[in-house]
C-alpha cells in the first residue's frame, strides 16, 4: 500500500482543502521564474493550468496536437457548466453538489477530492463570467440555470448549446495572454511521445513535431498531463477523431498507476450509428432531456412496422407510447443519471422494441414540450443542436421525434493521483478527464467542464507549488543528460519498428476491429465469459497490429497514417487494461454493468464489503500482467446506499 | 433504402510548404449519401492506402461542427455547397451521382499551405494574443452575477462568441481579409461590461497585428458572412469599424 498515498489532509471535510492552502509550501516570485512547467494539452484542464500558471510567474510550456490551444476536444461539450451558486434559491449547496457527485458515481470516488470540487465550483463561474463567457441570462441580466441528469436542483450554467466552446474559449483567450506576455511557450501540432524520468522524478518530455516528423527533448521542473480521456478505444465515440490515450500509456509505462479503467461512461442521447463508413458519434446533450421526452412503443408489432418502414411515429398515440423513464423512475423521469438511462435504453431495444433501421434507437420527443412552450422557446434553447440533428439526419426533430441511442462519450477511469493531482511518479501531475479522482464509476452532467477548470484554475495553481517549492534550487537541465537521450533513442526505435512492418491493414481497419470487441464484450453489458473473450481478442489484434499494419510513407515530414498508428498501439493497450479491470470489479456500479451483478428490477447491485476500492493497475514489463493495488474508499460524510432514482 | 452514388475527385495535393502541388484525380464508388462528406474521404484514403499510396492530409477533429479544424473548400466554396455547415457536418446528399468535386485547401497568403489540404491558421492565435481577451488573471474577481448584462447584449455577445476560427472567412474573401474573425471577437468582448474597459485598446492591437499579418482589406463584398458555418453576421464588421475609429480618434 505505501506506493498510493492519497494524502488528504487532516481535518473535517469541509475543512480540508482550507486547511491544505493554508498550511502548503509556496515559490516566491523571483523563484517562480526559475522554473519551468510543462503542460500537455490545451482543453479545460490544460489551458486553465497553464493560463494559471503562466500568470503567476512560472515559465510555462503548453503542447498541444491541434494547429491551435482553442480546438480541443472541450470545444464540443454543449450542455453547461455545475455550480452550487444557489441563485435560483432551490435548496442548492456545496454539500448537495458534493453529495450528488459522490451519489451520481455511484460511491466509488474520492470523499476529499470531490468536496473540493464541489467547493471551487462557484469561482470557476465567477471566474468564466470576468473573462466574458456569455453565459445565458435572465431578462433581470442575471444568470439563468438549468437542471441536469442526477439533481433535483438547477445549478448549470450554461451558453446556448455550446458551453464546452465557450469555456474554453475563455481558457484559451487567458492563454494567448500569457503567450502575448511570454510567460507560457506554445507549441501546436506537438505530439507527446515519451516522458522523461530523471532520479526518479518527472523532469521532462519527448515530443514529436507533427510538422516535420523531428523529435524534441523538453525539460520541465514538473510534468502536467492534461490530455482528456480515451473513449476512442471503442473507435466510435463522441470524442474528437485524435483524441487519444497516448500520453497516459506513457505514464503509466514509467510507472504512475493507471486507476479504474474500465470505468467508462455511455452517453444515453447520441445520434445512433447509421452504415459502417460511420466515423464517430454525434452527441444531442444531455440538456434536451430537460423538454425531451424519450419513449418507444408499447406493442412490438408497432415498433417492428416502424423498423419497416410502415409506421411514423408520429402516428402512435400517447396510449401507444412507453415513457419507460417516466415509467420506472417516476421521481427523476427523464433526468436519471446517463448510466441508468443508457442502460435502459438497451434494455428496450434487446427486447425488441427498439426504432430505426436497425432497431438500436430509442425516441427523443419534443412534441409536448413544443406545445407547452411553443417552437420559438425550443428554438432558442436548442436550435443549434436541432440544426445539427437536421444536418446529419435529414429529419426536422420540431416535426417529428429524434432519434438516440447512447455511445461511448466520457473515460472516469484515467492516471491515479492523490490529493495534489499528482501520479504515482514525482513531478508528474494529471488534470481533467486524464485523471479518475472526481467521477467515480458515473459522471454527472455538467460535471466534465467544471472539474476541468477546477483542477486547471484552482487546483494544479496551488498544489504543484507545495512540489516545487522543493526543486527551486534544482537547475535547468539542457536535455543532454543520458536520460534524455535513452529516452530519444527508444521513441525512435519505436517509430522505426512501426514503420519496418510494411504489412497489408490499414490503421482504421485494425482500429475498428479493436472498437467492436470493446463494443460487444466491454460496453453497456459485461460479464466474465464476454471479457476473458474480449481479452484474448485484443491480444490477437495486438498481434496482428504489429505485424500486419501498412503505414504509407516515414517518418520524415507530416505522417497522419503513423500518427494514427502510433495511438492505436496504446489504445490496445488500454483495452486490454480496461477488459481486465472491468473482469476484476465484480459488481455493477455506474457505468460498470456487469451483467452478473444486478437487482431484480435490472439495477446495478453494488458489493460495497468486496469492491469500496478504486482499482490502480501497474505496469509490469510487455510480457507479464499489471499488478492491481487497492486504494481503499473510505466515506465519513456520507453513507454508502444503492442508488435510487424512483 | 440507402442511396449510393460514384463520384470522381479532383484533389489538390502537396508534399509541402515549398513544394509545388498539383490536381490528382480519384474516383470513389458506392458511396452511401447518408455519409459525410469527411466519412467520403476517409474511404478515399482506406483505398489510396490499399493501393499502397499515401493518403490525401486533410484536417478534423470534432466531426460535429464546432473544433473549426476542418477546412476543405469544395467546388469553390469553404466548406462546400451545404448553408451553414462546417466540411465535416456536410453530407453526401448534397451531391448527385456521377459529380465531379474539385477539393482544394483554403487559399490565402496568411494560411500557407503544409501539406496536401491542410493549411496553417497560426495567424488566428497570433492576432487573439495581440488582444483579443479580457486582461484577468485567475482568482480575485467579483461575483458572477455581480454586474447585471441586459440579456439582449448578452444574446448578441453569445452570436458574435460562435465564431469557431476555422477562416472560411478568409478563404472566400477575394482580398483575404480577416475582418469578419476579428470583428466577431472584438464584438464579443465589447459588448459584455467585462470587455468593456479594454475595448479600443483591443480594437486596435488585433487591427495591427492582422495587418502585419499579411491579411488583405476589407471591401464590404460579404462574402464572408455567406460562407461563414456559424452565421456570424457582417454588422459585427461595422461594429469593429466604429470601435475602430472611436479609438482612433481618442488618440
Amino acid at each position: 500500500m505505501s506506493k498510493l498515498n492519497a494524502r488528504i489532509p487532516e481535518g473535517p471535510l469541509a475543512q480540508k482543502w482550507t486547511n491544505y492552502k493554508d498550511h502548503q509550501k509556496l515559490v516566491n516570485p523571483a523563484n517562480k521564474r526559475k522554473l519551468d512547467v510543462i503542460v500537455v494539452g490545451t482543453g479545460l484542464a490544460g489551458a486553465s493550468a497553464a493560463a494559471s500558471l503562466g500568470e503567476m510567474g512560472f515559465n510555462v510550456k503548453n503542447f498541444t496536437i491541434q494547429d491551435s490551444p482553442r480546438r480541443a476536444h472541450s470545444i464540443a461539450a454543449q450542455g453547461g457548466i455545475n455550480a452550487a451558486k444557489n441563485y435560483p434559491n432551490d435548496g442548492d449547496s456545496v454539500f448537495r453538489l458534493f453529495y450528488d457527485t459522490i451519489k451520481g458515481g455511484d460511491y466509488r470516488a474520492r470523499e476529499a477530492n470531490v468536496y473540493r470540487l464541489a467547493e471551487v465550483s462557484n469561482s470557476i463561474i465567477d471566474q468564466c463570467v470576468a473573462q466574458g463567457v456569455p453565459f445565458a441570462r435572465e431578462y433581470g441580466g442575471l444568470l439563468d440555470n438549468r437542471s441536469f441528469g442526477g439533481a433535483q436542483v438547477s445549478r448549470t450554467f450554461y451558453a446556448k448549446g455550446q458551453t464546452g466552446q465557450q469555456l474554453l474559449l475563455g481558457a484559451y483567450q487567458a492563454l494567448m495572454r500569457q503567450v502575448n506576455a511570454g510567460t507560457v511557450k506554445m507549441y501546436t501540432r506537438t505530439e507527446l511521445v515519451d516522458i522523461v524520468i530523471v532520479d526518479g522524478k518527472a523532469r521532462g518530455i519527448i515530443a514529436r513535431d507533427l510538422v516535420t516528423g523531428e523529435l524534441q527533448r523538453h525539460f520541465g521542473h514538473a510534468v502536467v498531463l492534461a490530455t482528456g480521456g480515451y473513449g476512442n478505444t471503442f473507435f466510435l465515440s463522441t470524442n474528437a477523431m485524435g483524441s487519444n490515450g497516448s500520453a497516459a500509456i506513457k505514464a503509466y509505462h514509467k510507472g504512475a498507476m493507471f486507476a479504474n479503467p474500465c470505468f467508462a461512461q455511455i452517453h444515453p442521447t447520441c445520434i445512433p450509428v447509421h452504415g459502417e463508413f460511420q466515423s464517430k458519434l454525434t452527441l444531442m446533450s444531455e440538456s434536451l432531456r430537460n423538454d425531451g421526452r424519450i419513449w418507444v412503443p408499447k406493442k412490438k408489432e408497432d415498433a417492428e412496422a416502424i423498423r419497416a418502414g410502415k409506421k411514423k411515429p408520429t402516428d402512435l398515440s400517447e396510449e401507444e407510447r412507453d415513457y419507460y423513464l417516466e415509467r420506472r423512475y417516476p421521481a427523476f423521469g427523464n433526468l436519471v443519471p446517463r448510466d441508468v438511462a443508457s442502460r435502459a435504453a438497451k434494455e428496450r431495444c434487446d427486447a425488441g422494441y427498439g426504432v430505426g433501421a436497425t432497431g438500436l434507437a430509442v425516441y427523443l420527443d419534443f412534441k409536448s414540450a413544443i406545445d407547452r412552450l411553443g417552437e420559438k422557446v425550443i428554438e432558442a434553447r436548442y436550435g443549434n443542436l436541432f440544426q445539427m440533428y437536421e444536418k446529419i439526419v435529414d429529419e426536422n426533430p420540431y416535426k417529428t421525434p429524434m432519434m438516440i441511442y447512447p455511445a461511448i462519450h466520457y473515460t472516469m477511469g484515467g492516471l491515479w493521483v492523490d490529493y495534489e493531482l499528482q501520479t504515482t511518479i514525482p513531478g508528474l501531475f494529471a488534470a481533467g478527464e486524464a485523471n479518475f479522482s472526481d467521477h467515480g464509476a458515473n459522471r454527472l452532467g455538467a460535471s466534465a467542464l467544471m472539474q476541468g477548470l477546477a483542477d486547471g484554475y484552482f487546483v494544479l495553481p496551488y498544489t504543484i507549488q507545495n512540489y516545487l517549492a522543493d526543486d527551486i534550487r534544482t537547475p535547468r537541465m539542457t536535455g543532454n543528460e543520458p536520460e534524455f537521450v535513452e529516452a530519444e533513442k527508444a521513441v525512435k526505435a519505436r517509430f522505426e519498428k512501426l514503420m519496418s512492418i510494411k504489412g497489408k491493414r490499414s490503421v482504421d481497419s485494425l482500429h475498428k476491429e479493436l472498437g467492436l470487441v470493446m463494443w460487444d464484450f466491454v460496453g453497456m453489458g459485461r460479464n466474465k465469459e464476454g471479457l476473458q473473450h474480449a481479452i484474448q481478442r485484443i491480444a490477437e489484434i495486438k498481434k496482428e497490429f504489429w505485424t500486419n499494419v501498412r503505414i504509407p510513407g516515414d517518418t520524415k515530414g507530416m505522417n497522419i497514417e503513423l500518427e494514427k498508428a502510433n495511438r492505436l498501439a496504446d489504445f490496445i493497450e488500454i483495452g486490454n487494461l480496461m477488459a481486465r479491470d472491468a473482469l476484476n470489479r465484480e459488481e455493477s456500479c455506474g457505468g460498470h454493468f456487469r451483467e452478473e451483478y444486478q437487482t431484480e428490477e435490472g439495477e446495478a447491485l453494488r458489493q460495497d464489503d468486496k469492491f469500496a476500492y478504486v482499482s490502480c493497475w501497474e505496469y509490469k514489463g510487455e510480457d507479464s500482467d499489471p499488478e492491481l493495488h487497492k486504494e481503499e474508499l473510505i466515506y465519513e460524510s456520507v453513507k454508502m446506499v444503492q442508488r435510487n432514482y424512483k | 433504402m440507402e442511396k449510393t452514388i460514384n463520384l470522381t475527385l479532383k484533389v489538390w495535393r502537396q508534399n509541402g510548404p515549398r513544394e509545388k502541388g498539383r490536381f490528382e484525380t480519384y474516383k470513389v464508388n458506392n458511396i452511401s449519401t447518408d455519409s459525410s462528406f469527411l466519412e467520403m474521404m476517409d474511404i478515399l484514403n482506406e483505398q489510396l492506402i490499399n493501393e499502397n499510396k499515401e493518403p490525401v492530409a486533410f484536417d478534423h477533429d470534432c466531426r460535429e461542427g464546432i473544433c473549426g479544424m476542418c477546412s476543405l473548400y469544395i467546388n469553390g466554396r469553404p466548406h462546400g455547397p451545404d448553408d451553414d455547415v462546417t466540411t465535416c457536418q456536410l453530407h453526401m446528399r448534397k451531391f448527385n451521382d456521377g459529380d465531379t468535386i474539385t477539393i482544394e485547401p483554403w487559399r490565402s497568403a496568411a494560411f500557407p499551405v503544409i501539406k496536401d489540404l491542410i493549411v496553417n491558421r497560426h495567424a488566428f492565435d497570433q492576432i487573439i494574443a495581440a488582444g483579443g481577451y479580457v486582461s484577468v488573471s485567475t482568482g480575485g474577481v467579483p461575483d458572477a452575477n455581480a454586474i447585471p448584462i441586459p440579456k439582449k447584449d448578452a444574446d448578441d455577445s453569445m452570436d458574435a462568441a460562435s465564431c469557431i476560427g476555422c477562416g472560411a472567412c478568409v478563404a472566400a474573401c477575394k482580398n483575404g481579409s480577416a475582418m469578419l474573425f476579428v470583428s466577431a471577437k472584438v464584438s464579443h468582448l465589447a459588448l459584455l461590461p467585462q470587455g468593456r474597459v479594454e475595448a479600443a485598446r483591443r480594437a486596435k492591437a488585433m487591427v495591427a497585428k492582422m495587418d502585419e499579418l499579411g491579411f488583405g482589406n476589407c471591401t464590404n463584398t460579404g462574402a464572408c458572412e455567406v460562407e461563414c458555418p456559424k452565421s456570424i453576421s457582417l454588422s459585427n464588421i461595422a461594429r469593429l469599424n466604429r470601435e475602430f475609429l472611436s479609438a482612433k480618434l481618442k488618440d
